[in-house]
């Protein structure tokens, strides 16, 4: 073994980046999520699947600081090594979590970009905010992460909306991948797209989390895209967590009805 | 402080207007005065008969008068007031003029300018209407205004501690333009969530490659509140800061109204290596020579010669006069 | 030598929810282990479960009873039970799998599926660039295939990609489930050689083998797995 490897098995933490227990907010019976519990580690990626109404929007919003559950909580781990209660937290401190080391990249680009200015202060805007006040060091960050999500540095100055969907998509990454975020929400991210463009964000976003160490909570109805992106996938419905585990394991060798239905249901190309 | 000079100012004065506004002669000597607009205009005049001092009643003035103490304890911060309606349209300064009412007291020497100038259509009906509705006098000279009502410039002379400047502002919010959610703008506001304010110079510079921003320059008050210091240009932002005169602002349609009192910081936002710079010309004015102040453009002849010429009308009138008496 | 994994009364039953909840008892009361350096064949007829069982062993399908415990980083894991985050570090680090099919990755160039294994635990893209590329010359995966991805190429020529994929990087483990299968002779002969060389650097090798010379070639001990062969049993092979 060499000692890179060594060294990465050492330093694997021991101590989870995000911490859940009991998440539950009900609009009606069995419309919302409860009772949800987990914990994710640095670098994970779990995948949230479940047909439409199954209460996966409803839990990311609320692991995402978007909206206070009717009980139960969420922990975050911060660089400091300390532990925030998200929903104890002052409002002040939720928005610095989630525009330094959190992002959330939307399913429509639209809802996650800033339509009305260019590619490259979309980009900036993060550092701005944490205070970058240097024009020269804003753009180069801009041109850097263009290239990084496949887009040609000389668009820096086009506004998104002469982008296509794909570009959009990768637009909105880059806007939240410029701050080294430690934990990424997506939602939907290919939802929109066609399949050709799909892949190639597929593959860039593979990379990106393994190159950058990135958890990432991932809704989708597309199990495929599950399957690529996700170490461990939720299965849920009617407002619960049916069953919960190892990507393949699930689709391969489900074990609850639900999951069974939903992996049979998939139509192979 | 300047807090208790509004409300000892104007408390007492607006009792005086109250029982001043019956006296009932109708001015034409006041209007005379207007067609000489650099002529001193000494004495009060009477009020219009059946208006209240200044035109307001006394507990809108009084409710303005409170929204502004808030605003002078809190710098830069938007604070609600229940405008009234002006007997003219929005847009035409009846935030400031509101203002003007609610601060304005019997023995107040009022200037008013538009776009630098004392004898724009505005700038005439607004000194006229608090004559005839207050009777104070009224001035087209800096140095002896006690309350100048603007809405593009600040005076070129410098401003003294018992001056008081009312801005007429049309939109007081500087974060409107990247975030239409009023909800979502006071949030920001609270929690000093200013990152995007430098989104607007980022891209004038990646447009124009410099920060082309040349009015309603927004500016940091007392290190905390974003502020839009109203369409004055940016040449403007730095006597703002440590001003020795109180400076109100008042948005008469979005019914906002703030402060930044005396010796306060005001700092222009920039980026590091775009730090922020005032205007400036190669010409000088072509009447009274000055190279200081901020300077028009006119267009004087088909060919489309061009001059410049001061905006400030009364501080170039100055200079003219004082070069005239040099001159004899 | 020192055993690496063993396996104990190992069950393995599907659930046919769909199908008005039959129950398929697959695999029962399985015990064996295996020493490092050693390659023991799964033996049985089609449907006796052999694939089954190297699929639980992968944590690819979920053991009904029982324990499957393998010696990772030092120390004994049980992967029954174990979380996704243990079971993932064991398949980074410990245990490898080449199945005859590649499940194929849009976009992404053969060169690159095949060097993942070894970007993942850390090597240099140089290092790994170099192992990726003499695995697939000893593969003859001709070199203008490299930068493209596996999606269109031959059903040969995707399972010679995937193998290059499983023997990337050294496995203290390894699952294989028939890399020999319709492969012409040299290439069979490429992938006997590799087995026999991570075998020689004291890998424990569990494989599933069709072709009976492929088998002689790389087995050292048979697993029946034939139905109803009770008591299960292990026997030396002997030659």
């Amino acid at each position: 073994m060499s000692a890179a490897e060594k060294l990465q098995l050492h330093n694997e933490p021991v101590q989870p980046l995000f911490s859940v227990r009991d998440l539950t907010l009900l609009y009606g019976p069995e419309k919302g999520c409860q009772g949800v519990s987990f914990d994710l580690y640095p670098g994970e990626v779990l995948g949230i699947v479940g047909e439409s109404g199954s209460g996966k929007s409803t839990l990311l919003s609320l692991l995402s600081g978007r909206c206070p559950p009717d009980r139960g909580t969420v922990s975050y781990r911060n660089s400091d090594g300390r532990l925030v209660d998200l929903y104890s937290a002052s409002e002040a401190q939720r928005r610095t979590l989630l525009r330094t080391e959190w992002g959330f990249v939307e399913q429509n680009p639209r809802d996650g970009l800033r339509m009305g200015v260019s590619a490259g202060a979309n980009i900036g805007e993060r550092l701005m905010a944490q205070g970058v006040r240097h024009y020269g060091e804003l753009r180069a960050a801009g041109i850097d992460w263009l290239s990084q999500v496949e887009i040609d540095p000389l668009r820096i100055d086009d506004l998104p909306r002469t982008f296509s969907g794909g570009m959009q998509q990768r637009l909105q990454i880059a806007r939240n991948l410029v701050s080294s975020p430690r934990l990424i929400f997506m939602d939907e991210p290919t939802g929109g797209l066609d399949v050709s463009v799909q892949a190639r964000l597929l593959d860039l976003l593979r990379g990106l989390v393994r190159e950058l160490d990135l958890a990432v909570v991932i809704v989708t109805h597309d199990l495929a895209v599950a399957r690529l992106l996700a170490d461990r996938l939720m299965v849920m419905r009617r407002s619960h967590v049916v069953e919960a585990g190892l990507t393949d394991q699930i689709l391969d060798d489900p074990q609850h009805p639900y999951s069974q239905l939903l992996v049979s249901s998939v139509l192979q190309p | 402080m300047n807090t208790n000079e509004i409300y000892t100012r104007s408390e007492p004065a607006s009792v005086v207007g109250g029982r001043s506004a019956g006296s009932g002669m109708y001015d034409v000597v006041h209007e005379d005065a207007e067609h000489r607009p650099y002529a001193n205009q000494a004495g009060a005049v009477a009020c219009e008969v059946g208006y209240n001092f200044a035109y307001l009643d006394e507990q809108t003035k009084r409710m303005i008068r409170r929204g502004l103490l808030k605003a002078v304890a809190v710098p830069g911060y938007q604070v609600p007031f229940g405008g009234r309606e002006m007997p003219l349209p929005y847009g035409w300064g009846t935030g400031g003029m509101q203002l003007t009412a609610a601060i304005l007291g019997a023995d107040d020497v009022l200037k008013v300018i538009d776009q630098g100038a004392d004898d724009t259509t505005n700038a005439v009906s607004i000194r006229r209407f608090f004559a005839r509705t207050a009777g104070v006098k009224t001035t087209t000279r800096t140095p002896e205004a006690t309350v100048i009502q603007t809405r593009h410039r600040i005076p070129e002379t410098p401003l003294t501690n018992d001056q008081i400047m009312v801005y007429q502002v049309p939109i007081p919010e500087p974060l409107r333009f990247i975030e239409p959610s009023e909800t979502e703008t006071r949030t920001m506001h609270a929690l000093e969530d200013y990152g995007v304010m430098h989104v607007k110079l980022y891209e004038d510079i990646a447009t124009f490659g410099h920060i082309a921003t040349s009015y309603a320059y927004p500016v940091t008050v007392d290190e905390r509140y974003v502020m839009d210091p109203s369409p004055i240009p940016k040449f403007d932002n730095p006597k703002l800061h440590m001003s020795p005169a109180l400076m109100l602002f008042g948005a008469g349609r979005e019914k906002r109204l703030y402060a930044v009192p005396p010796f306060t910081r005001v700092v222009s936002l920039d980026f590091d290596d775009h730090p922020f710079a005032i205007q400036s010309w190669d010409e000088c004015c072509a009447f009274c020579g000055s190279r200081e102040s901020y300077l028009d453009e006119l267009i004087i002849d088909d060919a489309g010669s061009k001059r410049f010429v001061c905006s400030d009308t009364d501080y170039c009138m100055q200079r003219r006069d004082a070069e005239e008496e040099g001159a004899q | 030598m020192n055993t690496l994994i063993e396996v104990s009364d190992l069950s393995k039953t599907f659930t046919l929810h769909q199908q008005h909840g039959v129950v398929l008892n697959v695999l029962n009361g399985l015990s064996f282990s295996v020493r490092a350096g050693e390659c023991l064949v799964l033996h049985g007829q089609s449907g006796a479960g052999k694939s089954t069982l190297l699929r639980t062993l992968y944590g690819n399908y979920l053991a009904a009873g029982g324990s499957i415990r393998m010696l990772h980083d030092g120390a004994w894991v049980d992967l029954v039970g174990a979380e996704p985050r243990q079971v993932l570090a064991v398949r980074r680090q410990t245990l490898g799998y080449v199945s005859q099919f590649l499940r194929v990755i849009p976009r992404v160039a053969t060169l690159d599926v095949v060097m993942e294994p070894a970007l993942a635990r850390g090597w240099s893209k140089v290092d790994a660039e170099t192992r990726a590329k003499s695995l697939l010359s000893r593969l003859n995966i001709p070199q203008a295939l490299w930068q493209l991805a596996p999606g269109t190429f031959s059903g040969g020529e995707q399972q010679r990609v995937n193998i290059a994929r499983g023997f990337m990087v050294a496995w203290p483990l390894m699952l294989l489930d028939e890399p020999t299968a319709s492969l012409d002779d040299a290439n069979r002969q490429v992938v006997l050689e590799l087995i026999n060389e991570a075998k020689a650097a004291g890998s424990a090798l569990i494989g599933i083998f069709h072709d009976r010379a492929a088998r002689e070639a790389v087995a050292d001990r048979f697993l029946d797995m034939t139905p109803d062969a009770a008591p299960k049993q292990e026997y030396v092979y002997a030659s």
